[in-house]
């Protein structure tokens, strides 16, 4: 059980977390989502005890983290995929982990077997690819059997095989009834893996619920209807009550409409349809719109994408830059309240 | 308080699963003993054109350890990157996850700096010592003279409490890179050249290094307001608040 309590940390003038306060929920997934810099893995930190909170506390199983005499056994954490030492060998990584918790050695063997790296064990990490230097850490964070796990962006750069192994692994531990925490700040994977969801932003909570409450909230339906007798149509919408908004191609947004009623008061009008679909807004647009206030690089004033070039008009969001210090076109879109320290 | 013996054994396991670990110690041992002998060897030759003076301060146990100014840089290297490895491979956070209580940490990594360092220093000591004792004749000391089993045993202690304090030194700069880059030059040019610069050495003859060479003379030094065993507790103070120092910056300090 993991309680974070009022968790601030401040960085110089800069709020990284800002009064956080939610409880991981047991037994399921959970993701941890916010947009790059939203102090997630601050948070993850703080909750380890590796970072030390402004104010605020954090408790594992009631207790705060440094209480816990073999925290290996209680939460297991993957942070960064290199938090090894390039000339030691799988093996003996596990092994000192395992001798500083009093796990048994032969549970070394076992994880090294649960996350596909026995028949590397013997060789310098140093020489992993990043996907098993991933697997490497997920082992030690197992190690323990820990009943609470903790990834900090585990599918980052990792290929297609790799992401759906994570994927799959997070649901299984889940299944065996272990709490998981992982961050992300894609929105379309977590709707993949996590049964609820914490979402911050500026280190703030934005919300704190399940993903069915999430997806009934934010993913409303709306039908877009095209005619080549618009007038008609909206007159014949406006009397049966059902409000609708122009396109900017020429047709229609019919919100919360029903393609079945629309369709039948087109006909009953005697008016043409050449488009009538029924359309969702995703989760990941949801996600922007709940996260858009706080977000540290706008991509535009009102949240609406600038196109940095022609090629890029269609309306995608150019990706903030990876270093907002360097002064770079993202500076300038930067919101006030001070530089961004740089998510590690 | 953590479990001090579960993180020894782990500490113990790091330290020995990394080459770094036999290379410096095996480079110390071998430079203090070579570069002793060869000091020794060319002063045995050399002896009848040494002034009069020079002559009768000659001191054969400290010669033959002469060659530790420059073995001991190897010692630093070793304790140094005991901890500087850690935070230059991001391995620190895997660490202070699996051993929260920090002062354990210090502790047990003190501990396995402390029992890897003085078995080493000891043979290292006593082979440096009887090699060099060989190599300069007639003008030899026997072990069991006045004060020269306890300048051996002082050279072992030396070494280990550099070794301590290479460590404090290590947690308090955290970048290895630092950390050499202040003990090296502080250890072979900074020191012995203050030693050198009047009034500055009023100071500098409580440096570490200085501090040391007391420790392993068996003539009286005439410079140093001192004997042996102030020697032995000038270094340990600084071994200690160099370790002091690290454990308040480790204590406070995000990982």
């Amino acid at each position: 059980m993991i309680e974070v309590h009022e968790l601030t940390k401040r960085y110089g003038d800069k709020l990284a977390v800002d009064g956080l306060s939610f409880q991981v929920p047991q037994g399921v997934v959970t993701g941890f989502l916010g947009p790059n810099g939203a102090g997630k893995s601050t948070t993850m930190r703080m909750m380890l005890d590796l970072d030390r909170p402004t104010s605020g506390s954090v408790t594992i199983d009631g207790r705060a983290y440094h209480q816990l005499r073999q925290p290996l056994k209680h939460i297991g954490a993957l942070l960064e995929a290199k938090a090894v030492h390039p000339g030691r060998t799988a093996y003996n990584h596990l092994l000192w982990l395992a001798r500083s918790n009093r796990i048994p050695v032969g549970r070394v063997d076992e994880v090294l077997g649960m996350v596909g790296l026995r028949e590397v064990a013997k060789r310098k990490s140093g020489g992993f690819s990043l996907g098993m230097g991933q697997r490497l850490g997920i082992a030690a964070a197992l190690l323990g059997d820990p009943k609470i796990l903790m990834f900090d962006e585990p599918v980052n750069g990792l290929d297609p095989e790799g992401i759906l192994w994570v994927r799959n692994l997070m649901k299984l531990l889940a299944q065996e009834g272990r709490t998981v925490f992982v961050s992300s700040h894609l929105m379309s994977e977590m709707a993949l893996t996590a049964d609820h969801l914490v979402v911050i932003g500026q280190g703030r909570l934005l919300a704190n619920l399940s993903m069915d409450e999430f997806i009934d909230q934010n993913s409303h339906g709306f039908v877009r209807v095209r005619t080549p007798q618009p007038e008609a149509l909206l007159e014949a919408l406006a009397t049966a009550g059902i409000t609708s908004r122009p396109l900017a191609d020429g047709g229609f947004e019919v919100v919360d409409g029903d393609p079945a009623t629309i369709g039948d008061l087109a006909r009953d009008h005697g008016i043409a349809l050449h488009e009538l679909s029924p359309q969702r807004a995703s989760l990941e647009e949801a996600f922007m719109q709940m996260t858009a206030d706080s977000v540290e690089y706008r991509t535009g004033a009102d949240g609406s994408a600038i196109p940095v070039n022609p090629g890029n008009a269609a309306g995608i969001a150019p990706p903030p830059p990876e270093d907002g210090g360097g002064g770079g076109w993202g500076a300038q879109w930067q919101q006030p309240g001070g530089k961004r320290r740089k998510e590690s | 308080m953590g479990d001090f013996s579960a993180v020894l054994l782990s500490e113990w396991v790091k330290v020995k699963t990394v080459k770094s670990t036999w290379i410096t110690l095996l480079v110390a041992f071998v430079v203090t003993a070579g570069l002793g002998a060869v000091i020794s060897a060319v002063t045995n030759s050399q002896w009848n054109s040494m002034s009069e003076s020079d002559r009768l301060t000659f001191d054969a146990t400290s010669t033959s350890f002469s060659g530790v100014y420059l073995g001991q840089l190897a010692v630093i290297v070793f304790a140094v990157l005991v901890v500087g490895n850690e935070y230059s491979s991001g391995m620190i956070r895997a660490t202070l996850a699996a051993v929260p209580q920090r002062a354990t940490l210090l502790l047990a990594k003190t501990a396995v700096v402390l029992l890897l360092v003085l078995p080493v220093a000891l043979v290292t000591s006593f082979v440096t010592f009887f090699l060099g004792q060989a190599l300069l004749g007639d003008h030899n000391v026997s072990i069991g003279d006045h004060g020269v089993l306890r300048a051996v045993v002082g050279m072992a202690l030396y070494m280990t409490l550099i070794a301590l304090l290479s460590l404090g030194v290590g947690f308090m700069l955290r970048k290895p890179v630092l950390s050499l880059g202040l003990l090296m030059p502080f250890f072979f040019l900074i020191s012995p050249i203050l030693s050198a610069v009047p009034k500055v050495k009023n100071v500098a003859r409580y440096f570490p290094d200085t501090a040391g060479s007391q420790m392993v003379h068996v003539v009286p030094s005439t410079s140093v307001p001192y004997g042996p065993l102030a020697g032995f507790f000038i270094c340990l103070a600084w071994a200690a608040a160099c370790l002091l120092g690290g454990y308040a910056l480790l204590k406070r300090r995000d990982a």
